[in-house]
C-alpha cells in the first residue's frame, strides 16, 4: 500500500478548489459554517467526520447538486480554477460535466450497462459507436469493472451485484472526462473485498483526476487519502497531510475521533 | 362479551364484502343470460361485422357502431393521452411541490363533473364551433372525441403524476450529476422508469372513454353509419344501448344485451391490461 502515498514525495499541487467561507443553509437550517479550504489538484482529499457533520452537504455544494432543493441557500465562493461555481457566468449542467459524483447508494439508471455508461457522452454530443465504445471500455477498466461486465454490456444495470453496481457508478462517472470526483461513501454498503477494489481504483486514478472521498470509516481515509479533512457539526475543524491529522491532530477533538473516542 | 362484539362485526363486514362482490358477479351473469343465446344464435362475425342495423327487419350488426366507439376512442386517445401525460411531468418535474399538491386535487375534482354536463357544454358550445369552422352537422366524431379527451385527463393525470413521483429521487440525481439538464432528465430516465404507470394510466383512460355514454350520445349525433370523416354523426356502442333499450323487445332487447357483452369483455380486458401495467412496476422497482 506503500504506492497510495507517492503523492506526498510530489512538490505542492495547484490548487484546483479554493473554497473562502462556505456557509450552506437549508431553510434557516444551516449545514456549513464558513468553511475555508484548499483542494490541490491531482490529489485525494479525504473528508471525515461524525454523521450531520455536513460532508454530504459539502460534497453537494461542490457539483451545485444541492440547488435542485428549492430552499438551498449558500454564502461564500468555492472557486474551481479560480472562477466561483456559484457566479453568475456558471452553468450548473456544464459544471457537473466537470465535477463527477458517486453516491453512497449506488444508483445505476433503469437501464443497460451500456447506456448507463454512454449516457453522459451522448448528452455531450458524442454520437460516434466506436468513439462511444472506447470510452465505456476505458472507464470500465479503470473501474477494475470491465473484465466481470465486458460480455454482457446490454444486461439491465440493476441486475447487477451492489460492488458492482457501484463501480459502474464511478465508471459511468469518469466516462464524462471529469475533472473532479467526487465519492460520498462509496462503500458504505460494500463488502471489503469491493471495497478493496474501489480504492484500487482510486489510487489508479488519482494521476489524472481529483479526487474528494468523504467517508465514513476513518480507517479508509488513512489507506487512501493524501490530506484529510475532519468535519464537526458544520464546521472544518482541521485538514492537513493525512499522516498528520491521523498520529499528530493539532486539534483535540479530531484526535478523539480518529482514535475512536466519540463519533 | 368483547370476543362476540369482535366477532359480529367480522361477519358484518364480511357480509358486506361479499355482497359488493356478489352484486357485481350477478350483474355480469344477468348480462350473459340474457344476451349470450343471441350471440351464439347470430353468430360472432354476423353479429360484430355486418354493417347494417335495422332491428325492424330483424338485422343485427353492430359493425357501424363498433367502428365509432373505436374512433372516437382513439380520437380521446390522440388528445388525452399527450395532453395528460405532458401535465403529469409538468407538476411533477417542472412545479413547487406546493403548488402541486394544490393542482393535483382539483384536477381530481374534475372527475367528479357529471358527463351530462360535459355533454352540455359540448352541445352548447362545441359542436356549434366545429359546425361554424369545419362544416358538417357539428355533432360528430370529432366533438365526442374532443369531449371524450377532456373527461378522461384526470385519470391520466392523476395516475401518471403518480407513477411520476414514484420514480426514485436518487434516479434523477445521477442524471443530474451526469450532466443531464431537467429536460433531459425527465425524457431518458423518469419517463422510462415510470412508463408502466403512465401506461396503464393510458389504458385506464381508455376504459372510461369506450364505456362512456351520456356525453356521447348528446355530442356525437347518434346516426347509425360507418363514418368516413370526424365530421360525421356516429352512434357508439354504449349510446346504441341507452338510446333503444327503452322500447326494445324480444330479440332486440337481446341483440342490446350482446353488445353489453361486447363492452363488457373490452373494459375487462383494459382493466386487467392496466394491473398488469401496474404490477409490473412494483415488481420491477426491485429487481
Amino acid at each position: 500500500m506503500e504506492g497510495l502515498y507517492s503523492g506526498e514525495t510530489m512538490g505542492p499541487m495547484p490548487v484546483k478548489f479554493s473554497i473562502q467561507q462556505l456557509s450552506t443553509f437549508y431553510g434557516s437550517v444551516q449545514a456549513l459554517r464558513s468553511l475555508s479550504m484548499d483542494v490541490a489538484t491531482n490529489r485525494i482529499l479525504g473528508v471525515i467526520g461524525p454523521a450531520g457533520s455536513g460532508k454530504t452537504s459539502f460534497l453537494r455544494t461542490l457539483n451545485r447538486l444541492n440547488d435542485l432543493l428549492p430552499d438551498f441557500r449558500v454564502e461564500g465562493r468555492v472557486l474551481l480554477d479560480g472562477s466561483d461555481i456559484y457566479g453568475p457566468d456558471t452553468d450548473p449542467v456544464l459544471l457537473r460535466r466537470r465535477i463527477g459524483m458517486v453516491f453512497a447508494m449506488p444508483v445505476p439508471l433503469p437501464m443497460s450497462i451500456y447506456e448507463n455508461l454512454v449516457y453522459g457522452p451522448k448528452l455531450t454530443g458524442i454520437r460516434d459507436y466506436q468513439r462511444l465504445g472506447e470510452i465505456v471500455e476505458k472507464s470500465l477498466r479503470a473501474a477494475y469493472l470491465w473484465d466481470e461486465v465486458k460480455d454482457r454490456l446490454n444486461l439491465p444495470a440493476l441486475r447487477l451485484s451492489g460492488g458492482q453496481q457501484q463501480r459502474l457508478c464511478l465508471a459511468r462517472t469518469l466516462a464524462l472526462g471529469p475533472e473532479v470526483i467526487l465519492l460520498d461513501e462509496p462503500s458504505s454498503g460494500l463488502d471489503p473485498i469491493s471495497t478493496a477494489r474501489i480504492e484500487e481504483a482510486l489510487a489508479e486514478l488519482k494521476s489524472s483526476y481529483t479526487i474528494i472521498l468523504v467517508t465514513n470509516n476513518t480507517k479508509q481515509a488513512s489507506r487512501v487519502a493524501d490530506e484529510t479533512a475532519f468535519f464537526l457539526m458544520g464546521e472544518l475543524v482541521e485538514i492537513g497531510p493525512t499522516e498528520k491529522i491521523f498520529t499528530a491532530p493539532g486539534d483535540s477533538r479530531t484526535e478523539d475521533y480518529v482514535t475512536g473516542r466519540f463519533g | 362479551m368483547i370476543r362476540i362484539g369482535e366477532k359480529t362485526v367480522q361477519r358484518l363486514l364480511m357480509a358486506a364484502a361479499f355482497s359488493a362482490i356478489g352484486g357485481l358477479l350477478l350483474i355480469a351473469l344477468f348480462i350473459f343470460k340474457e344476451g349470450l343465446s343471441f350471440f351464439i344464435e347470430t353468430g360472432f362475425r354476423r353479429f360484430l361485422f355486418a354493417d347494417v342495423w335495422d332491428p325492424q327487419s330483424g338485422l343485427y350488426g353492430i359493425f357501424p357502431m363498433l367502428v365509432a366507439s373505436l374512433w372516437v376512442t382513439l380520437g380521446a386517445m390522440l388528445l388525452g393521452a399527450p395532453l395528460g401525460i405532458s401535465v403529469a411531468v409538468f407538476l411533477v418535474e417542472f412545479v413547487p411541490r406546493s403548488v402541486m399538491r394544490v393542482v393535483k386535487p382539483t384536477i381530481e375534482l374534475l372527475a367528479g363533473i357529471p358527463s351530462v354536463v360535459y355533454g352540455f357544454i359540448g352541445v352548447m358550445v362545441l359542436a356549434p364551433f366545429i359546425r361554424s369552422t369545419f362544416g358538417g352537422p357539428g355533432l360528430s366524431l370529432l366533438a365526442a372525441s374532443f369531449i371524450l379527451g377532456v373527461m378522461i385527463l384526470p385519470t391520466i393525470i392523476s395516475i401518471s403524476v403518480d407513477a411520476i413521483t414514484a420514480v426514485p429521487a436518487s434516479y434523477r440525481e445521477g442524471s443530474f450529476a451526469l450532466g443531464a439538464t431537467r429536460w433531459q432528465t425527465v425524457r431518458m430516465v423518469v419517463l422510462k422508469a415510470a412508463r408502466s404507470g403512465i401506461i396503464a394510466s393510458v389504458i385506464l383512460g381508455m376504459g372510461r372513454a369506450v364505456g362512456e355514454t351520456m356525453a356521447v350520445i348528446m355530442v356525437a349525433g347518434n346516426a347509425v353509419k360507418i363514418p368516413h370523416s370526424a365530421l360525421d354523426s356516429v352512434r357508439t356502442l354504449t349510446a346504441n344501448i341507452a338510446l333503444e333499450m327503452g322500447y326494445a323487445t324480444g330479440r332486440h332487447r337481446e341483440a342490446l344485451f350482446a353488445t353489453g357483452i361486447v363492452l363488457f369483455v373490452v373494459i375487462m380486458i383494459l382493466n386487467t391490461a392496466a394491473g398488469v401495467m401496474v404490477r409490473k412496476r412494483v415488481s420491477g422497482k426491485k429487481g
